[in-house]
């Protein structure tokens, strides 16, 4: 490079530099004058503020769920547990792509499209940042898949949660009920601080009635996350109060008998313990596995719960509503002693029909040719005569029927700790102009009072009927729960005592010891080698009406059409402990089929509660 | 000023100068030191400053990078191999730098065309060259070559320099920057720009071309901003103005770096103890961003002496400059100094909202090899005035 080059002169050429750098200087000072001024104004002025934005990015609450309380029976014996278990979830907003992250998952884990439609479900309604669950129950070769890729999944993160176990499965299915998660309906309706966390709610049974209780407060904790929202760790903690645990009335050993005892038949079993009204049994056949529901049951399996024609997901028990047939009688017989419509030497003559004045029609006995002479309220009972109470009943009018029936609770909900109970019919005139808007007929009557017609009640109103009538109008609500955490329900004495007088309970239990002692008593051969004594009533309720003249063949019968067997019983007949009451739906006899039931549960429970123990009652 | 004498012949040194007679034979105390240290020319007081910062660096980058110690040991590397470059260019006598200004400028000019021709890098953008062994950015080498050139131009010239060397000093610093906005690499292409002009500026430029250039500046921005400038270039101004209307994308990092500095209040969370930094909310972290950590774990005071040494340093460039033997080598130190000055200012002002996102790194404390290779060259040279014998004119 040539230039031009004229003389330089050193000293001007300093002198211009030194007033440039000068220059430059005075820049250098001002500009640090900003930079320092910009620090100050950040670190010193507004340092509070951005603290607090720093928290803010870095601290977040999160709710602790607290453990659901556990549900033991009388024994201690675990219906519902708690049970780790390894949830997938995703915060979507955490998620890089949220596409390629289930691509990615898929291909770990294999999806299901239900997985995939739940998930997308989910995330409609859930809030900002919150974790939606993909998958349930991880196994460890998933949770080793996930932790390997964590790096490119991110969003995703396994969280153990405790999930709700029932170690009983089928046979307390019903009463334990089960929990499931929290739709959108109940969304809406449940507090959401309280459930801040809780991703379950009882949907039945003892889990939904008591959901309050079981479920317990939330805890929270402040935890430190990074950018990317992974919890760096936790800063303070309010642990959880966890949900109180429930002990029973019912014995996990009883139950078992009556589900095991109904064998393949489908019906209820309900033992009641009548000096606390107690629920010492509750079984409704067939039953399912509750754990089935607990994390979203699968299409095909929910499917085959609900078009099985045996509906096992349909608690009989509680929600099951037949006509009690003749299991009503010692009733009907007490009411007529006690409105004294009939003495304790009333006998009628029993052709084997009934027929109203000045009609045709014959209502037949179930013995064809009937029951003979001088038939009164013992024989009537213990042989289960249709004609006496045919008779009685047309007699009494059925508004005095219903009177009594509902004083042992039929047509009422009895009032125990399980939702969805069902009401049953006690029906009357005023019933039927309600329900029907027509007139009530003599005719209905004659059913009623034999516990057909328009009559139907619940297997637990049966049992709460027969346990009224063993402690003698005793009124007690039965009740699955003794205990929550430290808080004991129990309650001995009786909520009330029917106004019957006293001397007119002695004939109707003692042919209700008959039915199963008396050598002509209908529940006869489930009484034989008893060690104690048992007070009982057969039951039969028609399926289908039969038609005048018509022979009843239950071969010609598809099983279906067959007629409910029924049984109530109380044990022992003076200060009886137990009460049953029992259906098996297309038994046909109460006698063969349902008495031999209570028989195998009361047996039973004398052998678990000896009679000879001093008190064999609730802790 | 009178012309006495004009000599068309290069290199030539007056032998006889009333001027300088006065001065001792081996010029020590006020026209510059001279130190021998095993043979190396070394200005202790500027390494004393430069080994402090880069000790502050490895501090700060430990905690940056999350304690990660690869990282620490990789950036010592680099200081290393920096210290060993600053020592040897050093040792060049300034007279050789003068006149072989003009390769390192066309061998950065002929790598940056090579860069846009064959170049990778990410997001659109051509950086980085591979050598095979080494991956660099061509762009670094013109920090060094631009004012190195101008400077060797300019002092050739009488000063204040003419409108026709002003023209070709310009272009001079004007057509490599060009060259790296084609990259695009806006916040390099000033910065090269920027270090040739203030050689320019301290060669005496007259000042109504200094006023020219600030109107010129004023009447080009708009088309400026309409037709040079990419839309993640506008982005960044924008956002500038207005952190919050993309929080969570450009806007993003200024949120969180003054987040960081400004929790860190007077003294600090601690080492470590940043939560912006060591959480990851603050992004790159432990390179253009790291005076972020530094604010939020150290407070203003850590700030402040940071900014303390950095102030030193500059002043030991300017004193280099000031006591230079040459005007080429004022202008070299002096244009270095400015330049250094520069990226501390703009990286701070950057990281804390003052002036848009563009990418320079905090001297010495911000990860990155070829950044410190290069700024480490620039101190090797200003050493080298800083030894300069005296000579005359």
């Amino acid at each position: 490079m040539y230039a031009d080059r004229t003389l330089k002169n050193p000293f001007r050429e300093a002198r211009l530099f030194f007033g440039r750098i000068v220059f430059a200087m005075l820049v250098v000072a001002l500009l640090l004058g900003v930079v320092v001024w910009r620090y100050y104004q950040l670190q010193v002025v507004r340092h509070q503020d951005f603290v607090t934005q720093a928290e803010n990015n870095r601290v977040h609450v999160r709710a602790i769920p607290p453990p659901r309380g556990l549900i033991f029976d009388r024994n201690g014996v675990l219906l519902a547990d708690n049970r780790t278990g390894f949830t997938l979830s995703i915060v979507v907003e955490r998620a890089q792509d949220q596409r390629q992250l289930l691509a990615d998952l898929d291909q770990l884990l294999n999806l299901t499209d239900e997985e995939i439609e739940r998930f997308e479900k989910l995330l409609k309604r859930r809030h900002p940042y919150e974790p939606v669950p993909l998958r349930y129950n991880l196994s460890e070769t998933e949770q080793g898949a996930i932790a390997v890729n964590e790096y490119r999944l991110d969003g995703a993160e396994i969280v153990a949660e405790l999930i709700r176990y029932y170690p009983q499965r089928e046979h307390m299915a019903h009463v334990v009920g089960y929990v499931g998660r929290i739709n959108e309906k109940e969304t809406e309706t449940l507090d959401h601080k309280r459930y801040s966390g809780t991703h379950m709610v009882g949907k039945t049974g003892l889990e939904r009635f008591y959901e309050d209780t079981l479920l317990g407060n939330p805890g929270y904790e402040y935890v430190e996350t990074n950018a990317r929202g992974r919890v760096m760790r936790v800063l303070e903690k309010i642990d959880p109060q966890r949900g109180k645990d429930l002990y029973l009335y019912l014995d996990n050993r009883l139950q078992e008998i009556a589900f095991a005892a109904l064998g393949d038949e489908k019906g209820a079993v309900v033992a009641i313990e009548t000096q606390t009204g107690g629920v010492l049994a509750l079984a409704s056949a067939p039953g399912f596995d509750p754990n089935l529901f607990v994390t979203g049951i699968s299409h095909e399996n929910y499917r085959l719960l609900t078009t099985s024609p045996d509906r096992p997901l349909f608690d009989r028990a509680l929600r099951g509503q037949y006509p009690p047939g003749s299991t009503i009688k010692p009733i009907f017989g007490l009411a007529a002693l006690d409105s004294e419509i009939i003495s304790e030497d009333y006998k009628i003559y029993d052709p084997g029909f009934f027929q109203l004045e000045n009609r045709e029609h014959k209502y037949r006995d179930w013995k064809k040719g009937g029951h003979g002479s001088r038939i009164g309220l013992y024989d009537a009972i213990v042989q289960s005569c249709d004609t006496f109470f045919y008779t009685v009943g047309v007699r009494m009018g059925v508004d005095r029927l219903s009177h009594y029936g509902e004083l042992f609770g039929l047509g009422q909900k009895t009032g125990i700790d399980l939702p969805f109970e069902a009401t049953g019919i006690m029906p009357s005139k005023e019933w039927k102009r309600g329900a029907y808007g027509i007139a009530w007929y003599p005719g209905d009557t004659v059913n009623t009072s034999i516990g057909q017609g328009f009559m139907l009640a619940t297997p637990l109103q049966l049992a709460v009927a027969a346990a009224r009538l063993g402690t003698r109008g005793q009124v007690r609500r039965p009740r699955l729960v003794r205990a929550a955490g430290e808080e004991i329900y129990h309650e001995v004495a009786p909520d009330a005592v029917l106004d019957i007088a006293p001397q007119h309970w002695r004939p109707v239990l003692d042919a209700m010891r008959g039915v199963v002692h008396d050598g002509r008593g209908t529940a006869r051969q489930a009484g034989v080698g008893m060690a104690y004594e048992m007070a009982g009533k057969t039951g039969t309720a028609q399926v289908v009406g039969i038609k005048q003249e018509e022979k009843y063949d239950a071969t010609k019968l598809a099983k279906l059409q067959l007629d409910h067997a029924l049984f109530i019983a109380f044990a022992p007949v003076e200060n009886p402990r137990i009460a049953v009451g029992i259906i098996v739906e297309n038994g046909e006899h109460g006698s063969s089929t349902a008495a031999p039931v209570a028989r195998q549960l009361i047996d039973a429970y004398f052998t678990y509660y000896p009679l000879e123990g001093a008190d064999v009652a609730a802790r | 000023m009178p012309t006495l004498l004009t000599i068309r012949s290069k290199g030539l040194t007056l032998q006889h100068d009333d001027f300088v007679r006065h001065m001792k034979e081996h010029g020590s105390g006020v026209y510059g030191e001279r130190r021998h240290w095993l043979g190396k020319k070394i200005d202790y007081v500027l390494l004393l400053l430069l080994l402090m910062l880069m000790g502050v660096g490895l501090a700060v980058l430990y905690s940056a990078s999350g304690r990660t110690l690869a990282v620490v040991e990789r950036q010592l590397v680099y200081m290393l191999i920096g210290l060993g470059a600053m020592v040897a260019v050093a040792q060049v006598p300034v007279r050789f730098l003068e006149r072989w200004a003009i390769l390192p400028y066309l061998a950065g000019l002929g790598l940056l065309v090579a860069v846009l021709l064959f170049g990778d890098g990410a997001k659109g953008a051509r950086r980085w060259l591979d050598l095979g062994i080494v991956r660099f950015q061509p762009s670094e080498i013109l920090k060094i070559a631009v004012p190195l050139m101008v400077a060797s131009f300019l002092s050739r010239q009488l000063l204040p320099p003419r409108f026709e060397h002003v023209v070709v000093a310009v272009l001079l610093a004007v057509v490599p920057a060009a060259l790296v906005i084609a990259q695009p690499d806006l916040g390099t292409a000033l910065l090269i720009a920027i270090s040739g002009l203030f050689v320019l500026f301290l060669a005496g430029l007259g000042k109504r071309y200094i006023l020219g250039v600030v109107l010129a500046a004023m009447v080009t921005a708009p088309p400026f901003w309409i037709y040079v400038l990419h839309d993640y270039q506008k982005q960044r101004i924008l956002t500038l103005l207005d952190p919050q209307s993309d929080k969570l994308g450009a806007g993003w990092n200024i949120i969180q770096s003054t987040t960081a500095i400004g929790s860190g209040g007077m003294h600090g969370k601690g080492w470590f103890g940043g939560t912006q930094s060591q959480l990851d909310f603050l992004p790159e972290s432990h390179t253009d961003f790291i005076i972020a950590v530094l604010a939020e774990e150290f407070g203003l005071i850590g700030v402040m002496l940071l900014l303390l040494l950095y102030v030193l340093i500059v002043s030991r460039g300017v004193i280099i400059s000031l006591r230079a033997q040459s005007m080429f080598g004022r202008l070299l130190a002096g244009s270095i100094t400015l330049t250094f000055f520069v990226y501390v200012f703009v990286n701070m002002g950057m990281v804390s909202g003052l002036l848009p996102v563009v990418g320079v790194p905090l001297p010495l404390v911000s990860y990155g090899g070829t950044a410190i290779v290069t700024l480490m060259l620039g101190f090797g040279m200003l050493m080298a005035v800083s030894t300069e014998k005296k000579r005359l004119v």
